[in-house]
This record gives structure tokens, C-alpha cells and sequence, in this order.
């Protein structure tokens, strides 16, 4: 009886620090730790569309989009592991709209043009950023 | 890191073509053909591909055969009793020759057709082809000749006399849907006609090769109403308007003082460059740099800001310019209606 209960209990202990572990890397959202982010509304395919569609990438390389070899601006490369968007705003989901939207309101003289994205189009093409790991 | 799997990846390569061609109905593809030169060049097609796939069957079905009788153990002296070499001429010898006869016959009798047509009549589109884009010309266009790029337009239903030469070296003009190949030589002048049986755009591409960016060599022919051909002559023959808009008046000092107008013309304006497209009504195109993208504000601030990354090779150069001078320009290259 003792050495059952030794046992049980032991099995117990592993399955709670399993548990505990996965609870952890579930919350980081990435086995790397970074944070998950998720744009409300936003659809990863129509985002992928979106972006060949408005051109973003003959002046970005953006992995997963063939034609989207720019070296204008910025790669955006691994984006949901970025901090800072634009050089001087945090990777927030609101933000990156903004910036995908009205970029020369953001940043007066940057060389990104507005090109009119449409709000649904810019939380579509975040939500694709967004899922460059 | 290898999250997307092989058929989205598929998906998004297919992408800029697909936005590009989605105005073009149907593959570019001579099995498809829009027009009375291709129709016959389909049907030439579909024989050829027929006999192809019959022989192949039939040939396979005796092989098979054969292999099967030996296996059962039917030896040498029994086929020869059974004439094997009646198969060889007959299968061997007077078929492929009654075939192959046949073939050339008819291939002949379709090229003499698609050439057997009164081309002085016709109205003619002169189209000469560069490394790597197509330089279009209207002689036949009331006031002064109208010179566009990458984008033929014709009327629909009636035929049109091309007069096909090379700035550079060989290239062959092909779309596919509408008529045959004809090749752009340097130094001579080809011609073919062309008809497209209703309203639409076809993609066209360049067939031979002519270096490194001979893939991006790509047109697109727009068949209109007599009544859209006709307004869209007239618009082309205008000039350009002189921009309105402050951030577009700079723009136009930049392409007169940058390179852009020692390459480029701009009917109207300075600009008198020969060596790149008359961009005079560049935003009246659909695509840019020869069908490589389709014509937005994003490819184009793209395409000025760093062509060489986009087409490797291309005539158009990288200069690189103060984000207000590049923003001014794409303003002002958006007034090119």
C-alpha cells in the first residue's frame, strides 16, 4: 500500500509540472517567447492577396510572397518578433494599421507612400505580417 | 520556420501573374483562341495532338501485346509465320509516311491561309521589340502617330496588319489566344495580322529568347469597341497636361532633371528621351515594365525606387533620390492619364 501510494504520488507531481509547462509555453504563444500577436478582424489569405495586389513588394522582400523581392524598404522578415515598427512605434496590431494606412501621417517625409489601403485590407495584411515568425 | 505548406506557396507565386492576367479571360493558350488566326492554329493543334496521342496508344497497345504472346510462350517461328514484316511496312513504313504527308499537308495549307490575306488594307500597328519591352506605334492614327508601350489596342473583329521589327535582338511577338509567332528582326520587317473575334484582353509574351529578362517581356492586347478605339486614339494622341498640384510640379522638375528625361518622353513637357517608353499616357496602362507588374501606386513608387532589384538587367537604372523627390515623382507620373 505505502509503495503504491509513493508511486501515485510521484506520477501526480510529473503530471501537475507537465501541466505547469505547457501552461507556460502556451502563454508565450512561441516556443521562442515572443509574444503572440493577433490583429482583431484581421484574415492572413485575404492579407496575402492584399499585399500583391497594392505592390508592398517591390520595395519590401516579404517572405512567402514570391514578387515581393523590394529592397526599397525594410525586409519583413520574422515580423511578429519585431518590437518597434516605422523606427519609433511599438508592434501593436493598432499601430501597424495605422502605419500601413497613413504612413506619411505617421511619420511626415518617410519615403513609404500612402497608397489608400483600406481599413480591412491593412488589418488583413497585419494579420499576414503578423504570421512571419 | 517552414510553416506554409507547398500549395499556398504555389498559390502566392501564382499571385502577381494572376492579378496581372485577371483581366485577361482564359489561359494564354493556343487551345483557347479568340481570333480567326488562332482558331485555325487551334484546330492545326488539336490534329496534331490527336494523331500524337493515337499513335502513341496504338504502338503501346502492340507492344504490349507482343510482350504478352512471347510471355505465353509463343516462340520465334510463330510470328514470323505470321508475317511480321507485313507490320513493319505497314506499321512501320506507309503509315507514319501517309501520317507525316498528311500532317505537313495540312500545316502548309494553314500557314498559306493565315497568309493569304489582303494586309494593304488592313490598318497597321508597327511594334517594335526591345530589351525587354515592346515599343507600340499607331502611323495610321489621325494628327500625330501615337506611340505607347507593352499594350496594343485593336478593334474587335477586325483584322490588323502588324509590322514587326527589333531595336536590339532577335525577339518573337506570340499571343497565344490570337494569332501565330512571328519574329522581331533587327534591321527587318516582318509583318502578320492579327484579329481578336470579340471585345477582351489577351496576354501576350515574348517566344524567343533574348537575355536575361526575356521572361518579363510580356504585352497585353485590349480588343475594344470601334467606338473605345477610337476614344482611346484621341486620348493618346494628347499631349500631356502640365501638372496642377505643388508636390506634382516638383515631381515634373525631378523627371526633367534627374535621368528620367534623357530616356523617357513625355509629350508635352521637356522629356524627349528615345531610349526607355514614351510614358506620356503611362497611367492609362495596366501593367508596368512590360507586364512584370500590374500598374499601382505601389509597384510604381517600387519600380522608380529600385528597378534593378525588380528586373535584373533592365534598361531602367536605380538612381536613388530624396524620399520627397520620390514621392513628388510617383505624384507626378500619376497625372500621366
Amino acid at each position: 500500500m505505502h509503495l503504491r501510494r509513493v508511486v501515485a504520488t510521484r506520477y501526480a507531481k510529473r503530471a501537475v509540472l507537465i501541466a505547469l509547462a505547457a501552461a507556460a509555453a502556451g502563454a508565450c504563444g512561441d516556443a521562442r517567447g515572443a509574444p503572440a500577436l493577433k490583429v482583431e478582424g484581421g484574415d492572413a489569405a485575404r492579407g496575402e492577396r492584399a499585399i500583391a495586389a497594392y505592390g508592398c513588394g517591390t520595395c519590401h522582400m516579404i517572405p512567402g510572397i514570391r514578387e515581393a523581392t523590394g529592397m526599397v524598404g525594410p525586409p519583413l522578415t520574422a515580423f511578429a518578433r519585431r518590437t518597434i515598427i516605422a523606427g519609433r512605434m511599438p508592434n501593436t496590431a493598432d499601430a501597424l494599421v495605422r502605419w500601413i494606412r497613413t504612413p506619411q501621417e505617421v511619420d511626415p517625409g518617410t519615403a513609404m507612400p500612402d497608397l489608400n489601403v483600406t481599413e480591412r485590407d491593412a488589418k488583413d495584411i497585419a494579420a499576414y505580417l503578423y504570421t512571419l515568425r | 520556420m517552414k510553416r506554409r505548406g507547398g500549395i499556398g506557396r504555389t498559390c502566392a507565386e501564382s499571385l502577381a501573374l494572376a492579378a496581372l492576367s485577371a483581366s485577361c479571360a482564359g489561359a494564354p493558350s493556343i487551345f483557347s483562341s479568340a481570333g480567326s488566326a488562332a482558331h485555325r492554329i487551334g484546330v492545326l493543334g488539336w490534329i496534331l495532338t490527336s494523331i500524337a496521342i493515337a499513335v502513341t496508344v496504338i504502338v503501346a497497345a502492340v507492344l504490349l501485346g507482343a510482350l504478352v504472346r512471347s510471355r505465353a510462350g509463343q516462340g520465334e517461328e510463330v510470328q514470323r509465320a505470321r508475317g511480321g514484316v507485313r507490320w513493319i511496312v505497314i506499321g512501320g513504313v506507309i503509315a507514319p509516311a501517309v501520317i507525316l504527308v498528311a500532317a505537313f499537308l495540312f500545316s502548309v495549307l494553314t500557314q498559306s491561309a493565315l497568309a493569304d490575306s489582303p494586309l494593304r488594307t488592313m490598318p497597321t500597328v508597327q511594334v517594335i521589340g526591345h530589351r525587354w519591352w515592346w515599343e507600340v506605334r499607331y502611323p495610321d492614327a489621325p494628327g500625330q502617330p501615337v506611340v505607347s508601350a507593352n499594350e496594343l489596342h485593336v478593334v474587335a473583329g477586325r483584322r490588323v496588319r502588324l509590322e514587326l521589327t527589333s531595336a536590339d535582338v532577335i525577339h518573337s511577338f506570340w499571343v497565344p489566344r490570337l494569332a501565330g509567332k512571328t519574329d522581331l528582326i533587327p534591321g527587318q520587317h516582318n509583318t502578320m495580322w492579327m484579329e481578336a473575334d470579340r471585345p477582351g484582353t489577351f496576354w501576350g509574351e515574348c517566344a524567343e529568347y533574348c537575355g536575361v529578362q526575356h521572361a518579363h517581356m510580356n504585352l497585353v492586347v485590349v480588343a475594344e469597341t470601334p467606338e473605345q478605339h477610337d476614344a482611346w486614339l484621341a486620348a493618346q494622341n494628347a499631349v500631356a497636361n502640365a501638372p496642377t498640384d505643388s508636390v506634382a510640379k516638383r515631381g515634373q522638375i525631378v523627371f526633367e532633371r534627374a535621368a528620367c528625361a534623357s530616356c523617357h518622353t513625355v509629350r508635352g513637357s521637356k522629356a524627349q528621351g528615345r531610349i526607355g517608353p514614351d510614358l506620356t499616357h503611362l497611367e492609362s496602362r495596366r501593367t508596368i515594365a512590360a507586364g512584370t507588374f500590374p500598374n499601382t501606386r505601389g509597384n510604381l513608387a517600387g519600380w522608380i525606387a529600385n528597378a534593378q532589384t525588380l528586373k535584373p538587367g533592365s534598361g531602367m537604372p536605380t538612381i536613388a533620390l530624396p524620399a520627397a523627390d520620390s514621392r513628388a515623382l510617383l505624384a507626378y507620373l500619376e497625372t500621366l492619364r
